[in-house]
């Protein structure tokens, strides 16, 4: 490590500090100190356990113990994207301070703040504010604004990589903007993981003013020992359980200090959290952390982390960031690895020393994650990174913002197209989309102008926009923010009594234990038992927002499932899963089971090379089946799907469904499509022809309910309509409306409206991923190898597993999958005695 | 533009199908109205006009077309049936103050569908008062034979009951997919009609609103198709999920 000893630019009380604790501040701590004292802007790219947070605040330190003594003002804004990463680094920032014995205050400032202390903030800001996103946004809101970051010297960005990848990231990059117009020459830090391009996240920090912040690398740390589970057990087709492998994370377990279990959802999680208990003979401390767990649960789990108390957490992404608790030596992760960059980071939560290798264990839960989990492992050892790029700025989110600005005080419209000009996501917009967002919100945009009378924003006689009054100001403190999450009913436990006849009586006031989606909950007809936290719960009665449980016994409890936090196979995984089943002599690598698999495939079927797609067709029970092979993410799969059944259904093929998962895509149809191949009345090329995202995909975007999905939720982040606060609206249905609806009359009356552009335009990279597509139908045109067959194809079993399960919460549906996969794998490796049959 | 595009999707052959309640026979048609040959009444539920500028009102601008959008579909109804008489089975305005918002040319278009045919509003819980300036008579409930017309269904129906108030809609699983679309739904002695607004909402027919109304008698969900009506046995229609 390339320590400095003593460097002359530390004041005194630090350098102390530093000598009491027997360290010196690391090469990369100090030059992110000169960069600050030469006023540069800086980004900081080190890996996890580099002493990241502390070489981010360490140039404030410095710069504020000089600073004469006065007059209370906002010197280093702190932004990261958890509320908990927050209060942890408060801790850690708190620490040093007292310690070094330096005059300088450090406050956080979430949703969980207290009104009373938001306040006295406002009024008597500290030297150093820790917040998120969206309490930047809300204080950038207000009138006092300026007088309240017009001293602030320093912005740090923490877990950078992870902020701009969303919407979130476009309103920071938002804010930042305003905040350099209030505070000149106010530098900005961000602090990533490594990442695939750095340079981007530079341009994301950067501004007019501030063209070329400075790139500062940490040294990297030693390179992980990552290891997948060659299990014992029979290996499952399909399905994300990873059941089978339960007695051998039991073991790994009993062998570790602290393990973290990470899995990809909330399910997940509590199913395997319920599974290990299940399994926990010698009682080993295993605790359950999601987000959605109440707040003091997860803070407890935290402590007793700190405390050395656990030995396994099981966890989803919440745990993801760089919140250091305790000492992890094992990080597990359950399930697809979904992305290189991904897993190196989450397995860098073990081990926050540098010199020491972290220590994983990926356990797949089927063959074909498997796969993945190996090319995961091969990427990580070369150190490759597939983090994603960069975006274009989303027009609902800016027009949340041009209402905030609105808020804060009135603006001309130049002016303000300037400043947002200065945000990088939004350096390219047009003028015109900013002036068609700027009528949008003041009086929704239409071209009939009918609500002039209610808009919220107008001119004033100078021209400058300003807000219409003051309910406008609170709708938009009550909406900001570009998370928008289902409906979620507070999960409470009854205060169970007994009446005066001796019958125990219903009570609330118990205590809540978290949230959960309504959708679920309405799936449950009281005395229905469910899991929750890891405890079995019997729902009593719905409230209001509240479900009211009780604690129960079941075997056969149902396990809610929430929406939303399914991330994508990256596309840098996804060609190298390609090219793996394309080369037989990296086989060796995998386990048995899944070389024989492979094997049987290539003696059935074929294995595609890696630059071409291959398409299967074979009959099944009375239908027609197509599976290809195009291992783009579960996404593009669907979209890719319902594209196709629609071509399939004008070449009079007679489709009836398909499904898709983040490897294959399955069609079924009554037409033999295999047949009709052969005897040339069938072009698959042309069935696969980019021309399907022409006027295929426009007919069917109006329709989809995807797309529909996506409207709402830009409907939301615009303002158009509000965020359903759950309790306030007791009259639920007739004071919502449904977005659906509002959808089909906006896309009949006006198809170009800027809120339909805005929809469009994330269904290109959301839901829909069909940049994505677009790729892959480009990169198989005349590549495309087709194979009929007489039955089922080994590689096709997962997806054909797949088939029937129920969209929403069909994870609960696993053991079903189970059952059926047997006949399945019967049928495909089954008559011809193949080598699964005897080893499986 | 727009005007002109909903006409043409609208040009499809409107198929109705018989809906008989308490002895008395109807016809329900794809659009979500009932028509009853001999009285020539048409009758239809929660058209809730201006319900976009009322969520204006209140800082939400919604596409201010959804009266226009309803009240085009009400004409190109009434054009088919030429009814001596409507009956509007109340929530027919979104709020008290609607009918005073409605613009000059969808005041017009109210006035051209009264022309020449008996109104009535039965009043509802959103529009409990009669609407000033507009035509028609006002009343809280109406009969057809056997048949009390409300707004609000009641728990004891009496010899039969239409009415409206719950925006019932149901949903059916399909292979690869699921449909979810307004419906009558209807026993032999009461129907509760889809609503008819451009921007009313929905309420699942497997809903707890709908148990004190039809108990465990059977029922079906005649649901609004594109040009026909599909008559779904609740055993097809799911709970939202």
């Amino acid at each position: 490590m390339l320590d400095i000893a003593s460097p002359p630019a530390l004041p005194a009380p630090i350098t102390a500090w530093f000598a009491t604790r027997g360290w010196a501040p690391r090469a990369h701590q100090m030059a992110l100190l000169e960069q600050a004292e030469a006023g540069r802007s800086t980004l900081l790219v080190a890996p996890t356990g580099a002493g990241k947070t502390l070489a981010g605040f360490l140039p404030s330190l410095v710069d504020l113990q000089r600073r004469p003594r006065g007059k209370a003002a906002l010197h280093t804004l702190y932004i990261s994207p958890l509320k908990a990463l927050s209060v942890d680094v408060a801790r850690n920032v708190e620490g040093p301070v007292t310690e070094m014995g330096l005059p300088i205050r450090v406050e956080t400032r979430t949703g969980d703040t207290p009104a009373a202390k938001r306040q006295r903030q406002r009024r008597d800001p500290p030297d150093i504010l820790l917040t998120t996103p969206e309490q930047l946004a809300l204080l950038l809101a207000t009138p006092d604004s300026l007088a309240f970051f017009k001293d602030l010297r320093r912005i740090v960005l923490d877990e950078l990589h992870a902020l701009v990848t969303n919407k979130r990231g476009d309103l920071l990059a938002l804010d930042l903007a305003r905040l350099r117009r209030l505070a000149p020459g106010v530098q900005t830090v961000g602090l990533s993981a490594t990442v695939r391009d750095p340079v981007e996240l530079c341009a994301y920090l950067g501004g007019r003013d501030d063209p070329a912040p400075v790139m500062v690398t940490a040294p990297e740390g030693a390179k992980a020992e990552i290891t997948m589970l060659d299990t014992r057990e029979r290996l499952p087709w399909a399905g994300h359980s990873a059941r089978h492998a339960l007695g051998e994370i039991y073991e790994a377990l009993r062998r570790c200090k602290l393990a973290l279990i990470f899995t990809n959802t909330r399910f997940q999680a509590e199913q395997l959290f319920w599974d290990l208990w299940k399994h926990n003979a010698d009682n080993l401390p295993i605790a359950l952390h999601h987000g959605s767990l109440d707040a003091s649960q997860r803070r407890r789990v935290e402590a007793a982390m700190a405390a050395g108390t656990l030995k396994a957490v099981v966890c989803t992404a919440t745990l993801d960031l760089g919140i250091d608790w305790g000492d992890v030596d094992l990080v597990i992760n359950v399930g697809a690895p979904k992305g290189a960059s991904r897993i190196i980071q989450r397995i860098g939560r073990a081990n926050h020393r540098l010199d020491e290798p972290s220590r994983a264990l990926l356990v797949p839960s089927n063959r074909f994650e498997v796969i993945e989990c190996r090319a995961a492992i091969d990427a990580a050892a070369h150190g490759v990174q597939d983090t994603p790029v960069p975006r274009t700025g989303a027009l609902d989110v800016l027009a949340q913002h041009v209402l905030g600005m609105a808020c804060a005080a009135p603006f001309e419209a130049d002016a303000l197209f300037s400043e947002i000009t200065d945000a990088a996501p939004y350096a390219h917009i047009d003028r015109d989309n900013f002036d068609r967002v700027i009528d949008f919100v003041a009086h929704g945009g239409y071209a009939l102008r009918a609500y002039d009378r209610f808009a919220k924003i107008r001119q004033d006689a100078d021209g400058r926009w300003r807000v219409s009054n003051g309910r406008v100001a609170q709708q938009y403190r009550m909406n900001v923010g570009t998370i928008v999450a289902a409906t979620m009913l507070k999960v409470r436990l009854a205060r169970s009594r007994t009446g005066a006849s001796g019958k125990p009586v219903m009570g609330r006031g118990g205590r809540v234990l978290g949230e959960i989606e309504d959708g679920f909950l309405e799936s449950l007809v009281p005395g229905d038992t469910f899991i929750f936290g890891g405890e079995v719960l019997a729902l009593q009665a719905i409230v209001e927002d509240e479900a009211i449980v009780q604690r129960a016994r079941s075997d056969t409890p149902k396990i809610p499932a929430w929406g939303g936090s399914k991330f994508p196979l990256s596309t840098y995984l996804a060609s190298r899963v390609r090219s793996m089943l394309s080369e037989p002599h990296a086989w060796p690598e995998l386990p048995d089971q899944v070389q024989d698999w492979l094997d049987i495939q290539a003696a059935r079927s074929l294995l595609p090379a890696a630059d071409t797609m291959l398409v299967e067709t074979y009959p099944r029970a009375g239908r027609h089946y197509l599976v290809a092979y195009p291992f783009e993410g579960r996404l593009a799969h669907q979209t890719l799907g319902m594209l196709l059944t629609r071509r399939l259904e004008r070449a009079g093929m007679k489709p009836l469904g398909f499904v898709g998962n983040d490897y294959a895509l399955a069609v079924w149809m009554r037409a033999d499509i295999g047949a009709r191949s052969r005897n040339g009345l069938v072009d698959l090329d042309a069935l696969f022809g980019e021309d399907m995202l022409g006027d295929d995909l426009e007919a069917w975007l109006d329709e989809s309910s995807l797309m529909k999905r996506t409207f709402r939720s830009c409907a939301i982040i615009a303002g158009l309509i509000e965020k359903r606060h759950p309790g306030r609206e007791k009259t639920g249905r007739q004071m919502t409306v449904s977005t659906d609806l509002v959808y089909d009359v906006l896309r009949r009356h006006e198809p170009d409206h800027i809120l339909l552009q805005a929809a469009r335009e994330d269904a290109a990279t959301g839901l829909l991923d069909l940049k994505r597509l677009g790729d892959l139908l480009g990169r198989i045109k005349g590549r495309i190898v087709h194979k009929a067959l007489d039955r089922v194809s080994p590689l096709s079993v997962p997806i054909m597993l797949e088939i029937g399960r129920e969209p929403v919460y069909g994870e609960a549906q696993d053991e079903i999958l189970a059952e059926a996969a047997e006949l399945l794998v019967e049928e495909a490796c089954g008559p011809e005695g193949n080598p699964a049959r005897t080893r499986g | 533009m727009g005007l002109r595009a909903i006409r043409q999707e609208r040009a499809v052959e409107m198929v109705p199908a018989g809906l008989t309640l308490a002895g008395v026979p109807f016809l329900a048609d794809p659009s979500g109205a009932l028509f009853h040959e001999g009285e020539g009444a048409l009758l239809v539920a929660d058209l809730h006009l201006e319900k976009g500028s009322s969520f204006a009102r209140r800082g939400m601008l919604l596409p201010p077309y959804d009266t226009g959008e309803t009240l085009l579909a009400l004409a190109t109804v009434v054009a088919r049936y030429a009814p001596r008489l409507v009956i509007a089975l109340g929530d027919s305005f979104h709020d008290p103050h609607a009918a005073a918002r409605l613009s000059d040319a969808d005041r017009g278009r109210i006035a051209d569908l009264q022309r020449g045919r008996a109104w009535l509003w039965l009043t509802g819980n959103h529009d409990p008062l009669p609407h000033g300036g507009l035509d028609g008579d006002v009343a809280a409930e109406a009969a057809i034979g056997l048949l009390t017309l409300r707004h609000e269904p009641q728990p004891d129906c009496g010899t039969g009951e239409i009415a409206g108030h719950l925006h019932p809609v149901a949903k059916v699983l399909g292979t690869g997919g699921v449909a979810r679309r307004r419906c009558f739904l209807a026993d032999a002695k009461r129907c509760v009609m889809p609503a008819f607004g451009a921007y009313a909402g929905g309420l699942n027919i497997h809903h707890a609103a709908f148990t004190p109304l039809f108990g465990a008698r059977p029922r079906l969900a005649h649901a609004l198709g594109r040009d026909r009506i599909y008559a779904i046995p609740m055993s097809r229609c799911v709970a939202d999920a």
